[in-house]
């Protein structure tokens, strides 16, 4: 990440136009992530000092890149300090975490593959890093994950990213204010169908199936939604689509109850493990770089002990950041394949996450993008979530899309070392995509929802 | 034969009928060994099952025998919040029940007396009964976990309103059928309330008391299996459900069996109370 750059560098960049704001090309910004794991502890805090510092002198980047070029790196730096105390201030932010308010945690999970970050963060040790006794705590279904979280069981817990939006809107339970902090993976999600259907892959023929996503509130059910829109199927009319807890969907698909799902993994996998289906597209084929699950708190656990959610975050962004990295796939995926996290045979994790798998039809596929791991909750994903929940009468009447998806899903740690560093956070907090070749454009969302022909407004 | 005993030939005959169902399954679930219809690297991925085209089968009784193994020589290990040994869970699972149990008998029998007692009462209570009798205990699971705001109560909650029903209800059906002539001898010796209640009245409704608390029984360790599986965490229920996850049907089997011993000794414990409290006339 270039927040970790040297800002006294005249060929480093502070202000330019990756996703983040601070990289020259996306593809900049991508390697710095990976690399940023390399780099470890205190030095990253300084650079964030720094920067800030420089930022701060310097509001226009061509300035300070020409001021370093004509004084030179060392003078500047000296200069600097001498005017500044930068190394009291690298202090002071090394040690703002502050006492941890309570260090034994519990966290609430579902077990998927989505998890990764926040159960593979236990067994490989990231939460201990951090000072932290977090216990991960299995959860039968979504309504329970809610419910426990809102009771205050959980400290923090494993959601869909849909949850924390319609949990503060109050659809669908109580309205509460929640946060969402970090998203935990985006992709790894796939359409599956029961093998008795291999011959029927153009969704047209799907009139009348059985199709079971894992919560109303999910980017399983919008997507599936969407999908089955674009070709032509309403699917509240021409397909039944019903709720099943994933670690049933299976078992409901080998009893013919259902005809298919758009599930998490393990789920896919394992039903092509099993010889029960197989998987028909892969959810990113749908809209590439899709967010899933989230690590969500509430907003009391946020402002009450600000120090224990910080290194609680930190864990996950570290977790979040080592698990990018394709080397360590396998790693990971011995390590959450156990009884008590996952309870997966282990080749089914290691085929998800390696995404060298099979998809039920005798083929091998090599999709390494299959599922990544990418933290930052960029508002435009709330905005398109708002968008499909009107879209499908989940929430009615006008809203202000902006300000919840502003609210709920926080700019992140990233943001927040940057203010508690005395800097900007990067501009935009929202990007454009498209979903099956469709632009949506986050500044004009009630057009978007008025552009479908199938829709409940 | 002939001098064999009848129990000693019933023993006989179960065996013989265990052996039979195992045979059975055994036949029953032989692999139909289809050849590999896939490449290697493909068979890699998958299940053996998948690899000959097929789905993945119902466990053989080796399969089974092999997990009971596994749970019996082990039953304590606890590897993680998530990951303990059958012997734990259950005992999660008992300490949950008789929690339950336990605060629906104080509730239910004191209550029940009173309303046995009381034919007015008896009469303003049965609506609510009567309403409340008939509802499945996990449908209030939600408003359990809503309003109670914790897994565990919650699932201790569910326990105690599926049990206290049929105490209640019996007990208060005893009381008001201890019989007359016993009544007027205790108003002859003009015995104050408490002690008719307590030398007269419990002995002679103790038995269909121990009967209500049968049946309570009985249910609270059927629901609390269902309960578990939908609050998770910890328990007998949990353990089914984390092994459902893993699609691992012998080892759910080995929950099955577990479940079936440990209700029945909850009930055989029941029986004996209640053959303690009978009396004949």
């Amino acid at each position: 990440m270039s927040l970790f750059n040297n800002p006294f560098s005249e060929n480093s960049r502070l202000k330019s136009t990756c996703s983040c704001g601070q990289h020259a090309s996306e593809l900049e910004h991508r390697e710095a992530q990976i690399a940023q794991h390399h780099q470890q502890g205190d030095a990253l805090l300084e650079r964030v000092v720094e920067q800030g510092l420089m930022r701060a002198l310097f509001p226009d980047d061509g300035l300070r890149r020409a001021f370093l070029k004509a004084v030179g790196t060392p003078t500047a730096s000296a200069a600097i300090a001498s005017l500044f105390p930068l190394a009291a201030a690298k202090e002071a932010f090394a040690q703002s975490a502050g006492p941890l308010e309570k260090t034994k945690l519990k966290v609430g999970f579902i077990p998927i593959t989505c998890a990764t970050p926040i159960i593979m963060a236990h067994p490989m040790g990231f939460y201990a890093k951090q000072g932290l006794d977090v216990e991960v705590v299995k959860t039968a279904g979504w309504a329970v994950v809610r419910d426990k979280a809102l009771n205050k069981e959980y400290d923090a817990a494993h959601m869909l990213s849909p949850m924390p939006l319609a949990i503060s809107l109050g659809a669908g339970a109580a309205p509460q204010p929640y946060t969402m902090p970090a998203v935990e993976n985006i992709n790894g999600q796939a359409i599956t169908l029961a093998i008795k259907h291999k011959d029927k892959r153009d969704p047209k023929q799907w009139k009348g199936f059985k199709f079971a996503v894992p919560f109303d509130y999910s980017m399983h059910n919008y997507l599936l939604r969407y999908y089955l829109a674009e070709y032509g199927l309403d699917p509240d009319k021409d397909v039944q689509i019903r709720v099943v807890p994933p670690p049933e969907m299976v078992a409901n698909l080998r009893a013919d109850n259902i005809d298919g799902f758009l599930a998490p993994d393990p789920v896919n996998q394992r039903a092509v493990y099993d010889g029960v289906g197989f998987i028909h597209i892969l959810s990113k084929e749908i809209w590439d770089g899709h967010p899933c699950c989230a690590f969500a708190a509430s907003k009391a656990f946020v402002t009450e002990m600000p120090n224990t959610y910080g290194a609680l975050l930190r864990a996950i962004i570290q977790a979040t950041a080592y698990a990018r990295k394709p080397e360590h796939r396998k790693e990971i995926a011995a390590a959450i394949a156990p009884p008590n996290y996952l309870n997966q045979p282990v080749t089914v994790v290691e085929q998800i996450l390696t995404g060298t798998f099979a998809d039920g039809l005798g083929n091998v596929r090599k999709v390494p993008d299959r599922i990544d791991f990418d933290p930052f909750p960029w508002e435009s994903f709330a905005v398109w979530i708002l968008t499909q929940m009107q879209r499908w009468g989940q929430i009615k009447g006008p809203i202000d899309y902006q300000k919840v998806a502003r609210e709920v899903f926080l700019a992140t740690d990233a943001t927040r070392l940057m203010k508690e560093a005395g800097l900007t956070p990067p501009k935009s907090s929202t990007k454009s995509f498209s979903v099956m070749g469709k632009t949506f454009d986050p500044s004009k969302p009630v057009e978007y929802v008025n552009s479908f022909k199938i829709r409940r407004t | 034969m002939r001098h064999m005993s009848i129990s000693l030939r019933a023993a006989m005959l179960s065996i013989f009928l265990l052996g039979v169902f195992l045979v059975t399954w055994q036949v029953a679930t032989m692999p139909t060994g289809g050849a590999v219809v896939v490449d290697d690297e493909y068979a890699k991925l998958v299940g053996g099952a998948a690899a000959t085209g097929q789905k993945s089968a119902f466990p053989r009784p080796a399969d089974l025998g092999e997990k009971l193994l596994e749970a019996v020589s082990d039953p304590f290990y606890d590897r993680g919040p998530n990951d303990k040994g059958i012997g734990i869970q259950l005992a999660y699972s008992i300490w949950r029940v008789a929690l339950g149990f336990g605060i629906a008998a104080l509730v239910a029998i004191p209550l029940g007396f009173v309303i046995g007692m009381s034919p007015l009462l008896m009469r303003a209570f049965d609506p609510f009964i009567q309403v409340l009798k008939p509802i499945s205990p996990l449908a209030w699971m939600p408003l359990a976990l809503f309003t109670l705001k914790d897994s565990n109560v919650s699932a201790v909650f569910v326990i105690f309103v599926c049990s206290v029903w049929p105490m209640l209800m019996n007990t208060a059906f005893g009381v008001s059928t201890v019989r007359k002539e016993w009544l007027d001898v205790a108003k002859t010796l003009e015995l104050r309330p408490l002690r008719k209640a307590w030398s007269v009245v419990l002995p002679a409704a103790a038995p269909t008391i121990m009967t209500g608390m049968r049946i309570s029984i009985g249910i609270a360790w059927l629901v609390i299996v269902a309960a578990e599986m939908l609050v998770g965490g910890t328990g007998i229920g949990y353990f089914v459900w984390n092994e459902w996850n893993n699609l691992s049907i012998a080892n759910i089997l080995v929950a099955v069996l577990a479940i079936g011993l440990v209700g029945m000794l909850l009930d055989s414990g029941f029986a004996r109370l209640q053959r303690a409290v009978t009396y004949r006339d």
